[in-house]
């Protein structure tokens, strides 16, 4: 059976309620074997969030594919930009939300665009609205973080990129290595060869080669599949070393559907023949959207809060302390940081907190100082 | 001999057979014997097969990286302009094949300028050639290594050029024969084809840029319905190989992808065959004779008028003086 087979049924196994009744009665089960069922239940019911960035030059296939792999149609009322409008075009990060439910469980999916990247003459730099934007979703969470009020914080990071390079050259293009370096650790990069059907079987071996070396050679960091477990069996274990030896995925996408073989599927017809988008012998589509959303999925979220944002929260701290050591000011316990839009009641509070806090640590001194004149 | 009796419409009436018309023939024997030259280059940024659609057109390994570079060479920082000759022959003409390769074009973050090199060469065929014609003893068969076909390889994104194309169309079109092509085109269904092409074209419209064959040049009636079409049909969408297969009991060039086998000649499948006819079969002579009577005049007077006169140009790096 297929690995990812084997995980819904477990799944299943521990979602349904009946399993749970007849293990009851056992007199010395205890029961918190359930945790992960129960787990599943909440956030079942308070559904998933996933936000995904799509970054490449324009025509690389960018929405085509989103729209195949989430079958949706996001982009439909786009209008492509002639000429004259895009002669001063910058990068822009566009953002598109869509609530998806299946089987029950609800995942709103966001989707965050980057039209502009790439296409210019002079692209010096042209990464910087994306790093910045990363930037500030992790600015708006730390902040949430740290505030007042949890109950409610929304989650905008950014779970994973994928990056198409153009099948077009002869590996990596000094614009993508200088994009990957820029973005390695601030979020889980997914490296793609974009429009893979024009390549042949053989091209499309000697450019994902070639691609790997020169991530090596470049030291980028891109997103790397966790090490299955000692206890996986053979078949998880080998579908495993196949996805990570088959990276970076050569994928194609279509809005279209044509009739091949009898069936129909979505695909390009070409005069030569028709290529299906879920063909595994056609290109890495499938791989990809079992990877990205029926395994990954969970794991790219992990990353990026315990390895990314943590990064980002670490550095941000240490350049609070240190600025406050310059201006030699007491360290507060809780990292106050200069609020750009002050709301002036939650200011208010703060600087309520602030002083508290003053006058406690003072005490404290005062309190250390006269324990230790008594001792001397 | 046998006698004619021509009646003619003004002009006057031949009494019998001269053999005027012979000189076509005279012409084509000695064409045959000195062969000719035509130097051709290529533009686009790496990747988009270039050098295979050369050897593709030629059918013989004539571009730069069949010379012996190696195919995983590294991106140059700056454009470098690579020239690489070889000779020809069919039918018993010998044709002396220039390939002008431009690695680096478009493949920088940063690509300002970077059709500058390209244009200062173009230049210094021009100024070579005007150098030797002005001579007091001239060779009687000046070397031709002026630029007569420029191809310009277009990204197959299926949206729109990109900003880098017409900027570099723009400014080249008026000093050499510019020759668009779409690369890649088994990159896209005939649809997505035919869309994009629209789509360019109109964007070389708006952008005011004249590629080869150029409106304004067209002699007669009879020239402009024959290039109306070609224009019609242009920028042409191209696949290139130099890998044979097996089709249908014909041995075709092509390329084998897992549903099927793209044939580079088949009108059906891409439009190489009327690239090759239009380029070698009809207008490889116009496309020297443009460069020649326009092109090359133009630079020619305007280097005349420069400061009243033939002086060495102050700011390239040809050292002679013939005045």
């Amino acid at each position: 059976m297929d690995a990812i087979m084997l995980q819904e049924k477990l799944v299943e196994r521990l979602l349904c309620p009946r399993v749970r009744t007849a293990r009851q009665k056992e007199k010395q089960y205890v029961g918190f074997a359930t945790l992960p069922n129960q787990v599943h239940r909440k956030s079942v019911k308070k559904g998933f969030d996933f936000t995904l960035m799509v970054a490449g030059e324009s025509g690389m296939g960018k929405s085509t594919l989103v729209n195949s792999l989430f079958l949706t149609d996001l982009y439909k009322d786009r209008k492509l930009l002639n000429a004259e409008e895009r002669i001063n075009q910058t990068v822009e990060i566009i953002k598109h939300t869509v609530d998806i439910e299946e089987k029950g469980v609800k995942l709103k999916l966001t989707i965050v665009d980057t039209p502009g990247f790439g296409d210019a003459v002079n692209n010096n730099e042209c990464w910087k609205p994306i790093t910045d934007y990363i930037d500030q979703q992790f600015e708006q969470y730390f902040r949430d973080e740290s505030g007042l009020n949890r109950k409610n914080i929304q989650d905008n990071r950014v779970h994973c990129c994928l990056y198409f390079i153009p099948p077009f050259g002869h590996g990596l293009r000094p614009v993508d290595v200088e994009f990957m370096k820029a973005l390695h650790e601030k979020v889980n990069i997914i490296p793609l060869i974009a429009k893979a059907d024009c390549l042949t079987p053989n091209e499309i071996k000697k450019l994902k080669d070639r691609i790997r070396e020169e991530i090596d050679k470049f030291g980028i960091k891109v997103y790397q599949f966790p090490e299955c477990d000692s206890d996986e069996d053979e078949e998880f274990k080998q579908l495993d070393k196949e996805l990570k030896e088959c990276t970076p995925f050569a994928v194609i996408g279509s809005n279209t559907v044509v009739e091949a073989r009898g069936q129909r599927v979505r695909g390009r017809l070409y005069p030569w023949g028709i290529v299906e988008v879920e063909n595994q012998s056609h290109c890495d589509f499938v791989k990809l959207r079992n990877m990205l959303i029926r395994s990954h999925m969970h794991d790219l979220k992990d990353v990026t809060c315990d390895v990314h944002y943590e990064n980002y929260r670490a550095q941000c701290i240490q350049e609070m302390t240190s600025k406050l050591a310059q201006d030699n000011r007491m360290e507060s316990p809780i990292p106050i940081l200069p609020l750009s839009t002050p709301d002036v009641d939650t200011e208010k509070l703060i600087k309520m907190k602030d002083e508290e806090l003053k006058r406690m640590q003072e005490m404290l001194n005062k309190m250390q100082q006269q324990m230790h004149d008594k001792e001397q | 001999v046998t006698i004619f009796y021509f009646p003619q419409n003004g002009g006057s009436t031949l009494l019998g057979y001269i053999g005027i018309d012979t000189i076509i023939e005279q012409m084509r024997k000695k064409t045959m014997k000195t062969g000719f030259d035509f130097n051709i280059m290529v533009v686009g940024h790496s990747g988009l097969g270039k050098s295979t659609l050369v050897n593709t057109l030629f059918k013989s390994h004539v571009s730069r990286k069949s010379a012996g570079w190696a195919r995983d060479e590294k991106i140059p920082k700056t454009v470098e302009i690579k020239a690489v000759s070889h000779v020809i022959e069919e039918g018993g003409v010998k044709m002396k094949l220039t390939v002008v390769d431009t690695p680096g074009f478009g493949d920088q973050i940063n690509n300002d300028n970077c059709w500058e090199p390209i244009s200062k060469y173009i230049n210094e065929q021009y100024e070579k050639f005007l150098k030797e014609e002005v001579n007091i003893t001239r060779k009687k068969r000046i070397p031709d290594t002026r630029v007569h076909c420029c191809i310009y390889f277009i990204s197959p994104t299926g949206h729109f050029l990109r900003q880098l194309d017409t900027e570099f169309m723009k400014r080249l079109s008026h000093s050499v024969n510019i020759i668009p092509v779409i690369a890649k085109a088994d990159t896209m269904t005939l649809e997505e084809r035919q869309e994009f092409k629209q789509r360019v074209r109109k964007e070389l419209e708006v952008s005011g840029i004249e590629f080869y064959p150029q409106k304004e040049f067209d002699e007669d009636m009879e020239d402009k319905s024959d290039n109306d079409k070609i224009r019609e049909a242009m920028p042409f969408a191209v696949v290139g190989s130099d890998k044979e297969y097996q089709v249908n009991g014909k041995r075709v060039l092509g390329r084998k992808t897992a549903w099927g086998i793209v044939e580079v000649e088949n009108p059906n499948h891409c439009e190489f065959a009327q690239l090759r006819d239009f380029l070698i079969r009809s207008h490889l002579q116009d496309l020297k004779e443009v460069t020649h009577n326009i092109h090359y005049e133009t630079y020619r007077a305007k280097r005349l008028n420069e400061n009243g006169g033939l002086h060495p140009i102050s700011s390239s790096d040809t050292q002679e003086s013939n005045l």
